[in-house]
């Protein structure tokens, strides 16, 4: 826990974090769920409620500041990073946790997203993926399968998605972990996870649409299919999924396979295993592309490796200069250089 | 006219004087001019400059359009321009002859590189024939000097090669210009002295060709005289010489330090508008944080959350730029957090004149954003006007806790002026409204009684936990709320604050008569221009008076008691005419003239005084 900053033991329970506002998402919507997650994690964390700093952009999932009672600031379509990345930078002790969309950060604000990333600032980010544009009632998003029908795409969406992974990865992304909106107890867990993370984490949530994409996960959700489409993963242990826990992901080559244990000689000392910790990003690209029917979805911490955090190297050099400078007042600053005195 | 002064043994004593060097871009014009500038200090006089120079980094060698200049207007007097036209031209090439032959008086001394007024560069330039030996010059006095060849000849003895040694031509000229005015080459040693400390060998041959270039004047003869301006009578105190973008940087670095906020600048480069962000980015030593971000509307935002958490927030830009920033600045408005936005103004619309200056972003800085969305708005009147603006900017958003606008432009950005050093202790206090720990009242948008303020409560601080947004926030609660009577009373609210501010801005003072024939109308960086005009036609007897607005939104408290003394009233500007749109607006009952230029250049003193006059015979 390298980023709890007030280690005395605080009995904190959610009720500390509940807001008196009216809850307005629709009622079936994986927000929900979310939510209480998010609370479940808050009070556990060690940190003083007064230090929490909720931000978002704009969307349906962008009104979550107002339902937890901490400090939030409710910010523009897309600019979700760039609030957070001036809140931690200008006071590093907050913890700053973002909330955000699939049209507010990988289409309207998808240079903030991939800065942030870059950068490594100690933030956050839950990532809530449904596929969609919700608030404006059901256009296409730049995660929707090529070939979405929406109301912007009668004939179906003519360009390629991209996977949320891919992209902090591709942007030096050194924490992500992804999560389905239908388990609190792995929603839990992983948010914990990311919390402890010193560095920006991202966790990609899977998230049901009731109203304008309905089932859109369904094939890693729904109770029929989820055992065959859902890796679990966790460090230091092999890649196995399956209601009988019989199948699991090797690696063949440069690619990725799923194999049945016990057939064709493979036992389960052949199953790749999990490192988050890694440097190398390899693995866990590959693992962030998997998606059904071909492969189960990844889920859990997919990535995470420690770096130097944005805010200790601009602090760092901040003290530094404060204490080798030879300027200590703006005074001192006026007189430097080339100055003459009028008598 | 300035050298038909009194003949004394051979050094003419001027009242002031206007010098401009010119020459390629690579050619060091500009440490040209600031050498000449820091001499002109020790010497005493006062002074302003500007720096001239392309778009282009290095456009090709010998063109037009690769002509770099810079001008120092001095005086014994107070100067308030970087003057209308040279009385003295460093011409190091043709094209920077060609350039400037409408930036001369028409009977300026031109000194000339001889070894440069080849045939290839005529073409460059686009002389048909050599123009020292045609009649373009006609009227003129020039000084021929074979710069380049002289200076090779006094580092030949070094051991250095003829690249390296043609570098330090500019220093040839510089020195021939300080024998021309009489001027000490000692400071400027001493800059050669620490600025290539590790490299003795230039040190030493910077010093022989000024001193080759100071002893080439003397011998040839070819000025029938020297001149000479006596010191200024300026205020006895310290002085340094700060262009506009640095005066506001430190203005805010001083705000924050006097505020015990700290700076947090949130940014993205923009000519010219950058060296506010260089220059943060060197004091982190008082914790200001410089960010760099992706792009402009991450500068601000960044800056917005910052705010959030008590710093004192600023970011700076241009024109295009503050397009970009516009729905940013409404999160400001409608979260009633401070910042400051620094627009400095260049030519537009679009990419526009992005080196030239322009007053075209009034209107965008008053209006520029969707809803109602009121702003402060101030002007920098002066490049160490800057200083003030940047500080007053900062001291209104954080104790009014309204974003504010400070307008500057490319030309007090880049000029220079004589500043006089502050104390930071003397400058007015500023106190931002934040809110103790667990206080009881604790309301996010309750009110401050007299400014319509609300209070800061910072993220971190017990007992205070609450939530900002963009959406319509209830009176008082800050709960989110749709209800349309609450929305208009928000509304309201948010520009009562604003108007509210006027009773915490300074009145406007009148140069002249409260009463007189013509009230001369002007706002932020016109003020040196215009006031010398005004000061010149006084000085001849004309009954005219002058007012400079630095405070726009809102306007001062008595515009309407200072406009109505006057019968005539023309309003002076570098756009189209959006200030007397604004004042045909907020004071419909008068009638206004308009003086517009739209060149990406300032005012000459000159034409407004024909013009002041134009308007007084009629």
């Amino acid at each position: 826990m390298d980023n709890i900053i007030d280690t005395k033991k605080l009995t904190l329970t959610k009720k500390d974090f509940e807001s008196d506002q009216m809850v307005k998402w629709c009622p079936g919507c994986g927000d929900h769920a979310i939510l209480k997650s998010v609370e479940n994690v808050f009070p556990e964390l060690g940190i003083p409620k007064e230090d929490f700093v909720v931000v978002s952009g704009i969307g349906c999932s962008s009104r979550f500041p107002y339902y937890m009672n901490t400090y939030g600031i409710h910010g523009i379509h897309g600019r979700a990073a760039a609030l957070a990345t001036g809140i931690k930078l200008a006071n590093p002790k907050l913890s700053v946790w973002m909330i955000t969309g699939d049209g507010d950060s990988m289409a309207i604000g998808g240079n903030h997203f991939i800065h942030v990333v870059r950068r490594n600032p100690d933030i956050n980010i839950l990532l809530f993926n449904n596929k969609i544009y919700g608030l404006t009632k059901g256009q296409f998003s730049p995660t929707s399968p090529k070939g979405s029908k929406t109301k912007t795409s009668p004939q179906g969406t003519f360009e390629a998605p991209f996977n949320p992974g891919e992209l902090v990865i591709g942007a030096h992304g050194k924490f992500f972990a992804r999560v389905v909106d239908t388990n609190i107890k792995m929603m839990t867990q992983v948010f914990t996870e990311a919390a402890k993370h010193k560095g920006t984490s991202i966790v990609e949530i899977l998230e049901n649409c009731v109203i304008f994409n309905n089932k859109i996960h369904a094939l890693i959700t729904s109770r029929e299919t989820k055992d065959e489409n859902q890796l679990f993963l966790e460090a230091g242990k092999p890649m196995i999924f399956g209601k009988e826990k019989d199948k699991g992901i090797v690696l063949r080559g440069t690619h990725l396979e799923v194999v049945k244990i016990g057939e064709n000689g493979i036992s389960e000392e052949d199953i790749l295993i999990h490192d988050p910790y890694s440097a190398d990003s390899g693995i866990h690209v590959m693992l962030s592309s998997m998606m059904p029917p071909e492969f189960p979805a990844a889920l859990g911490v997919i990535r995470s490796v420690k770096s130097e955090t944005f805010e200790d190297a601009v602090w760092k050099t901040i003290e530094y200069e404060k204490k080798n400078s030879k300027l200590k007042s703006v005074d001192d600053l006026l007189r430097t250089g080339n100055t003459w005195i009028k008598e | 006219m300035l050298f038909m002064a009194n003949k004394k043994d051979r050094v003419i004593e001027l009242k002031n004087a206007v010098i401009r060097f010119a020459g390629d871009s690579g050619d060091g014009m500009q440490l040209t001019g600031s050498l000449f500038s820091d001499s002109t200090a020790i010497v005493g006089n006062d002074f302003a400059t500007f720096p001239d120079y392309p778009a282009e980094i290095r456009a090709p060698q010998g063109t037009i359009s690769g002509v770099s200049g810079f001008q120092i207007h001095f005086g014994e007097k107070d100067i308030h321009t970087s003057g209308d036209l040279a009385d003295v031209l460093v011409a190091m090439n043709p094209a920077s002859l060609k350039a400037n032959m409408h930036w001369i008086t028409e009977e300026a001394i031109i000194i000339v590189d001889t070894d440069s007024f080849i045939e290839k560069n005529f073409k460059k330039a686009g002389y048909e024939s050599n123009p020292l030996t045609d009649e373009t010059l006609l009227g003129h006095l020039v000084i021929e000097a074979p710069i380049t060849t002289l200076t090779k000849e006094a580092v030949k003895d070094m051991q250095l090669d003829s690249k390296s040694a043609q570098k330090s031509k500019n220093m040839f000229a510089l020195g021939m210009v300080f024998y021309m005015f009489n001027r000490g080459y000692e400071g400027t040693f001493k800059f050669f002295e620490e600025k290539f400390k590790s490299k003795p060998l230039v040190v030493e041959a910077n010093k022989k060709v000024l001193l080759a270039g100071f002893n080439f004047a003397n011998t040839i003869e070819a000025f029938a005289n020297t001149f000479k301006v006596e010191p200024a009578a300026l205020k006895k105190g310290l002085y340094r010489n700060v262009t506009g973008n640095l005066a506001t940087s430190w203005g805010f670095l001083a705000a924050a330090e006097r505020s015990g906020r700290n700076l947090f600048l949130g940014s993205y480069p923009i000519t010219p508008a950058s060296e506010i962000l260089q220059e943060i980015s060197y004091h982190k030593q008082f914790e200001a944080i410089a960010f760099q971000a992706e792009d402009e509307i991450a500068g601000i935002v960044s800056a917005i959350g910052a705010s959030f958490t008590g710093s004192l927030a600023i970011t700076s830009t241009s024109g295009p730029g503050l397009s970009l920033k516009s729905e940013a600045i409404g999160l400001a408005v409608m979260t009633e957090l401070p910042i400051v936005i620094v627009d400095v103004q260049r030519g537009g619309p679009s990419t526009g004149l992005p080196t030239k200056s322009e007053q075209s972003d009034l209107m965008q800085a008053l209006y520029g954003r969707n809803g109602e969305a009121p702003v402060i708005v101030i002007a920098a009147l002066s490049s160490a006007d800057c200083f003030y603006a940047a500080y007053e900017a900062s001291k209104l958003t954080l104790e009014h806790m309204t974003p504010v606008i400070l307008l500057t432009d490319g030309f007090l950005a880049n000029g220079s002026e004589v500043f006089l050093i502050p104390k930071v202790s003397s400058l007015p206090e500023i106190k931002a409204p934040i809110v103790k720990a667990n206080d009881p009242d604790y309301k996010p948008y309750k009110r401050d009684e007299k400014k319509l303020s609300r209070s800061w409560a910072l993220p971190g601080t017990e007992g205070l936990r609450h939530r900002l947004g963009g959406l319509e926030k209830e009176d008082v609660t800050g709960n989110v709320s749709q209800d349309p009577l609450n929305h208009e009373k928000m509304v309201k609210l948010r520009q009562e604050k604003v108007n509210k501010v006027a009773e915490y801005i300074p009145e406007l003072s009148i140069q002249g008569n409260a009463k007189s024939d013509l009230l001369v109308v002007g706002w932020g960086g016109t003020y040196g221009v215009i006031l010398t005009a005004i000061e010149e036609l006084r000085e001849e007897g004309f009954n005219i008076s002058f007012v400079q607005f630095k405070h726009i939104m809102p306007l001062p408290k008595n515009t309407e008691k200072v406009f109505s003394a006057f019968k005539k009233i023309v309003v002076c500007e570098n756009n189209m005419g959006q200030f007397v749109n604004y004042l045909k607006m907020s004071f419909p009952q008068h009638e206004y003239l308009q003086y517009n230029k739209i060149q990406g250049l300032p005012f000459k003193v000159s034409e407004l005084k024909d013009h002041f006059i134009s308007i007084l015979n009629k």
